[in-house]
């Protein structure tokens, strides 16, 4: 298989992260813990934190994690800083609760290294995912990948602050 | 009225090219319809019985003579000639192509005008009272505020896959007429001791399948705070409202199931780190917005044109349209007109495009080339001179945009029902239709008086059935067609959710038992009652006797 891609800084890259998900009834501590750099739930972070952590020390993996429509900030608030990537999942197109999770993390909790969305994304949704924060796009299946890099500029303005331009338009706007 | 500077105009041509690539890859097979589905609702477009319906925004009521004439030309040259207004101020076109629709919407954008945020998961247009500006019982103009919103609201990336639709209605006026408390966000202009702005907030009303009125969550927002704020409550329920069933995730659910006290908690929480942040509303923001809605150059005038008071006495037929039709205006000299939109034989909110352009024509000649759509779905006329109002009635008269009834039973609120709309249980047309026509006398009507007679063909309330004096809803049983009454709904202040009175009536059964209300209430009224107020005062028993002659089918039902 050829090796997955990403969009960031506008363009496609490779990838070499995995996501980690438990199958039904699979304990969190029970996971098997594939080499190379992991996007964990946060349940398994909670299990098996010390261990990650010491990949990251022993072997230099970095570490990540990626959250689901439904998981509050709260758990992981005093670790966001340790993750070189946060990954939120789009299950579906419309729950819409990651583009909550991206401007909290940016905007309340400061996290500034990469934010990535996965699942049920495209070229459709990429302009607002930037907006609210995320800088990395795993294009969901069957969806085109180059079609979506030309989704950054829909629109030239906008009227609200956001992640990227915390000033709102009405801040900005010439006299 | 708010006019579109370089960024306005921008932002909506990019939308016009966005959705225009949108459709050109669905056409091509690359979109699935899941994926095309929300991105054509945002744009306000349906797929409705007879093919697509496409929504056009009147942000918050206010359209200019132009914009109207706009949509006069894209009703007649894409559509069949007429539109509907709808109760939340917008344009329905039924019967629209959709490879045409990006070619509607860039003909739309000509003239300020586009369907964005019409229908959809996200924040839809805000209404407002259709007298805004010009009732002499307005605290401060409440459109500045929603255009302060639209803008807000307008691709508002965070907001563009909510649980539910999010309505928003602001109110500027001591006499709410823009159903606030039934809005999932509802917004009234109050002073407080000081004398600054700010707002009183309800959140949580709505109608539908569980009908609500809003709560108050916070009895005075100043104003500087309304982006944030707003922000703050809107996330909440982003965050922690009902997914698992489309039912139960308007925010009405929510403020229920956490309670007022907990949900303003929460957003008050939320809003804590948002508060004084950089969507704090500047005083030159406020007035670079407000001043785009000044009033218009009022000449000085008496505030009784003797004119008009001779025409009022001399033509029977004129004094009765000035009685309903015709409002007071808080500059001597002015009033303001309904074009009412009702009448026997033609749908409620429905309106040709040459009945379009004879509006438009009156608004520039006559009211400064701006009106307004009521909530009620009729057109208003806001600034008329008095010494006009004669020659506005005939020219109204002569466009069919002059039925005496405003208020009265004849002007009843409708959606479009099962005639168009693929979620009805039940047609509301052919229903008002018999209504108009039962009680066409307008001696009768006249008599009857103030009535606010409401339809919607389904539980999604779209005719607002909730609210009526008199609410009929659309049943399916076993795919016939039958009727749910209701009684003591009501608009306003005093904002109330009516009582179903029994079972449900089989669609010719409808008219005759309206007509045995209303003979209850003529027998019961006292001088000067409207019906509202004979109910009131005597019940809903009385009434619902009255509807069912024979006893054992009176029986209670729950509401809902």
């Amino acid at each position: 298989m050829a090796n997955k891609q990403i969009i960031k800084e506008r363009r496609l890259q490779d990838d070499a992260w995995k996501v980690v998900t438990l199958v039904d009834g699979e304990a969190p501590f029970d996971v098997c813990l594939p080499v190379g750099p992991l996007l964990v739930p946060v349940s398994v972070w909670k299990a098996k934190k010390a261990c990650l952590i010491h990949r990251e020390y022993e072997h230099g993996t970095p570490l990540g994690i990626w959250l689901a429509p439904e998981d509050g900030l709260a758990e992981i608030s005093a670790d966001i800083d340790d993750f070189t990537v946060i990954a939120v999942h789009f299950p579906k197109l419309a729950d819409g609760r990651g583009y909550s999770t991206a401007r909290l993390l940016r905007e309340r909790h400061g996290y500034d290294g990469e934010l990535r969305a996965f699942g049920d994304i495209g070229r459709d949704q990429i302009f607002f995912l930037n907006r609210v924060g995320f800088d990395a796009f795993v294009i969901g299946e069957g969806k085109s990948a180059e079609d979506a890099l030309a989704a950054f500029d829909d629109f030239p303005e906008s009227y609200q602050g956001d992640a990227v331009q915390p000033l709102p338009l009405f801040r900005r706007r010439a006299a | 009225m708010y006019k579109y500077d370089d960024y306005d105009h921008a932002l909506v041509q990019a939308r016009v090219a966005q959705f225009r690539g949108q459709t050109e890859r669905y056409l091509a097979g690359k979109l699935s319809d899941d994926e095309f589905r929300p991105l054509r609702l945002q744009n306000g477009l349906y797929i409705q019985r007879h093919g697509p319906m496409l929504r056009l925004a009147v942000p918050y009521g206010l359209i200019s003579a132009a914009q109207l004439r706009r949509f006069a030309d894209v009703a007649r040259r894409y559509d069949r000639g007429f539109g509907h207004f709808t109760t939340r101020h917008n344009l329905q076109l039924n019967w629209v192509k959709l490879a045409d629709v990006p070619q509607i919407l860039a003909d739309l954008a000509q003239d300020e005008l586009h369907a964005i945020q019409t229908s959809g998961n996200c924040i839809r247009n805000v209404t407002t009272d259709h007298f805004a500006g010009v009732a002499a019982d307005e605290i401060a103009d409440p459109r500045p505020w929603a255009e302060i919103l639209r803008q807000w609201s307008t691709f508002h990336p965070e907001f563009a896959y909510l649980p539910r639709k999010f309505k928003v209605a602001i109110s500027g006026a001591t006499e709410d007429r823009a159903a606030i408390q039934v809005h999932d966000l509802g917004l009234q202009v109050v002073k407080n001791d000081a004398g600054e702005i700010g707002f009183k907030v309800y959140a949580g009303g709505g109608l539908g399948r569980t009908p609500l009125l809003g709560q108050v969550v916070r009895e005075f927002l100043p104003w500087q705070h309304l982006l944030s704020y707003t922000e703050a409550l809107v996330r909440v329920f982003n965050r922690y409202g009902r997914r698992d069933n489309a039912y139960k995730a308007r925010i009405k659910i929510l403020v229920k199931a956490l309670g007022r006290e907990e949900f303003s908690k929460q957003v008050e929480e939320e809003w804590s780190h948002l508060k004084d942040g950089p969507s704090t509303l500047t005083v030159a923001e406020v007035e670079r917005v407000a001043a785009q809605f000044a009033a218009p150059a009022y000449e000085i005038l008496a505030s009784d044109d003797l004119c008009h008071l001779a025409h009022l006495r001399e033509d029977k037929a004129f004094s009765r349209w000035v009685e309903r039709n015709v409002q007071s205006h808080k500059v001597a000299g002015y009033a303001a007109v309904t074009l009412s939109l009702k009448k026997s034989g033609a749908a409620p909110g429905d309106a040709t495009s040459e009945q379009m352009e004879a509006a438009a024509d009156l608004a520039e000649r006559y009211s400064f080339g701006e009106l307004r759509v009521s909530h009620e779905q009729n057109l208003i006329l806001a600034d008329v001179p008095q010494r006009e109002l004669y020659t506005v009635w005939h020219r109204a008269k002569a466009a069919g945009l002059a039925a005496p009834t405003v208020g009265l039973i004849q002007d009843l609120i409708a959606c479009p029902g099962g005639d168009f709309c693929s979620l009805a249980n039940a047609r509301s047309l052919p229903m008002a239709a018999a209504i108009q026509e039962r009680f066409e006398d307008l001696d009768y009507q006249h008599d009857i008086g103030d009535l606010e007679l409401n339809i919607s063909g389904c539980m999604n309330s779209c005719g607002h059935h909730h609210l009526g004096a008199i609410g009929i809803l659309g049943v399916d049983k076993n795919g016939e067609e039958w009727y749910q009454v209701t009684l003591g709904g009501r608009q306003g202040n005093d904002a109330r959710i009516g009582e179903v009175i029994g079972r449900s009536f089989a669609a010719a059964e409808v008219p005759q038992a309206i007509e045995r209300l209303i003979a209850t209430y003529l027998a019961h009224r006292h001088a000067d009652e409207r019906f509202i107020d004979t109910f009131d005062r005597i019940g809903v028993e009385v009434f619902q006797n009255a509807a069912y002659p024979h006893p054992h089918q009176s029986r209670r039902v729950a509401n809902g």
